[in-house]
């Protein structure tokens, strides 16, 4: 019983072996690769192990506190560099293997030619609350 | 309303209903429907016999609900054709219901999910609750729980050591929100002590008490880790100690020694002892062989380094601990406070802020990066 943090990004991750942009898939294809995470989502909530999924707006903004009574500094709309994330799943799975498995599995929507993207996801273990007998 | 009595009537009512014939999911159902029932009802109208009152609302919401699906005709023979359940003892019915919630078909997280809400009596929002999850989430877990199990004979006799192990993964989820998961662990293992004789029931038993009783003292206002040796023994629960102690003993009288009644030995050493100084370490030591020949876990034998550093020294313990594979959790932690009990203050810093870094929870990793600040500012100054 342990949750993991799923994370898609829009840049920063390496980049995907099928790496067409999604503006470059025919409107089939984008509809497929939708379906694919609807219905990963959906056998998750089946199975007891969803948690939590959102998306994310690709802009961004750094902020930071500029002093007493200024207005905190911004640094604007993110860099290219930057890393950036594009939405987050979390689940509650009964072991890393799992985690492994799911998180291949999601890497597997189709994108482009109907093949998958094989994205890379980000795997974050959370940290738990410590168990109760700790010494 | 006392919830605590409906909580503690639930196992057993559900486990009548079970024998009775009813299909395992369904019967669960119409036992909370007698329920939530009883809670409307019983303020104005207390029954003289509420686990009778309990048995016989629940057996006719099953009996309703199965006659009105009309694709269950065939089961609603069966049951208008079961002879008139007679009458077994309640104890019976609430040990079957343990072992058929702990069934190893169903993997550990279902099994907690379905021994808290069948034979807790806990309802989905509480569970879902401990383990900070959705309630759809977690009503998903149970009902596939219980799918898993319906189909598994109720009169098989079930495994012990699989019923331990799941009470032994409630008590030890650190959450504690709505319901106190470490407090609902010993009511269940009490109920189970009374319901079954084993040695190794009662060593559960007897850790969980002797655990609990210094929990207080575990953690510092501010949330941060207390080790036991800066804990403070006066604010220990001793009749919870002495408790402890006393199941504990009557168990190895019995000369069935298992994992549960030698971890419960090492617990009772360490409460028993009036200050960390006094503490008899080589006992332990002692008692850790013992379960490491039991158990043949890694895990022990890390702990069991930890106990001889303390009974021969920090360089014996640091031999024991190079016997061992340094990927296991808390190996890191282990030899930055060997390191500085020998004195070498540069390494064991240099450990400590590594295996914050691998910590698996907030409260270690806080703890861990505090005794690694502790030996830099020191050493810098």
């Amino acid at each position: 019983m342990a949750k993991y943090l799923l994370l898609k990004h829009y840049r920063g991750a390496p980049a995907a072996v099928n790496d067409v942009p999604m503006d470059k898939w025919t409107p089939e294809e984008i509809s497929a690769h939708v379906q694919y995470m609807n219905d990963f989502a959906a056998r998750l909530e089946e199975t007891g192990e969803f948690v939590d999924s959102q998306a994310l707006a690709p802009g961004g903004t750094f902020v930071r506190y500029d002093g007493e009574g200024r207005p905190p500094v911004t640094d604007g709309p993110f860099a290219e560099t930057k890393d950036l994330i594009a939405g987050w799943m979390v689940i509650d799975v009964d072991s890393h293997e799992r985690a492994l498995e799911l998180a291949g599995e999601l890497s597997a929507a189709p994108g482009a030619g109907g093949k998958p993207i094989h994205e890379w996801l980000e795997l974050r273990p959370f940290l738990t609350e410590p168990p109760t007998i700790t010494e | 309303m006392n919830e605590a009595l409906l909580r503690s009537l639930t196992p057993s009512v559900l486990g009548i209903l079970v024998r009775r014939g009813a299909d395992f999911a369904a019967a669960e159902d119409a036992v909370q429907d007698a329920l939530v029932n009883a809670v409307r009802v019983w303020p104005a109208d207390p029954p003289r016999d509420p686990k009778g009152w309990l048995v016989t609302v629940a057996w006719h919401r099953f009996l309703d609900a199965t006659r009105a699906d009309a694709a269950r005709r065939r089961r609603e023979d069966l049951v208008d054709e079961e002879p008139a359940p007679e009458p077994a003892p309640g104890v019976d019915d609430t040990l079957r219901l343990y072992f058929l919630c702990a069934h190893p078909s169903l993997t550990p997280s279902s099994a907690v999910a379905l021994t808290l809400r069948a034979v807790g009596g806990l309802t989905t929002r509480q569970i879902a609750q401990a383990y900070l999850v959705p309630e759809a989430t977690m009503a998903q877990r149970i009902s596939r729980a219980k799918r898993t199990v319906s189909g598994v004979r109720f009169d098989q006799p079930g495994d012990v050591a699989t019923v331990l192990r799941v009470l032994y993964l409630v008590f030890n989820e650190g959450y504690s929100g709505d319901v106190d998961l470490a407090a609902e662990a010993i009511r269940l293992t009490r109920q189970l002590a009374s319901a079954i004789d084993h040695p190794e029931v009662a060593g559960l038993l007897a850790l969980m008490l002797l655990h609990h009783a210094r929990r207080a003292t575990r953690t510092a206002p501010d949330g941060g880790l207390v080790p036991l040796a800066e804990q403070d023994r006066a604010r220990w629960d001793t009749e919870s100690i002495a408790e402890g102690v006393e199941i504990l003993q009557a168990a190895l009288a019995r000369d069935r020694l298992g994992e549960f009644q030698a971890q419960a030995a090492i617990a009772a050493l360490h409460a028993d002892a009036p200050t960390a100084e006094e503490t008899d370490w080589v006992q332990i030591v002692e008692w850790y062989d013992e379960l490491a020949r039991l158990t043949d876990s890694p895990v022990v034998r890390l702990n069991r380094a930890v106990a001889v550093g303390e009974a021969d020294g920090p360089r014996a313990g640091l031999a024991a601990l190079a016997a061992l594979d340094d990927s296991l959790p808390r190996h890191t932690a282990v030899a930055a406070y060997l390191h500085e009990r020998d004195g070498d203050l540069a390494a064991a810093a240099r450990l400590y802020a590594e295996a914050a870094r691998k910590a698996p929870n907030l409260a270690e990793r806080d703890h861990l990066t505090r005794q690694a600040a502790r030996l830099n500012t020191r050493r810098c100054r």
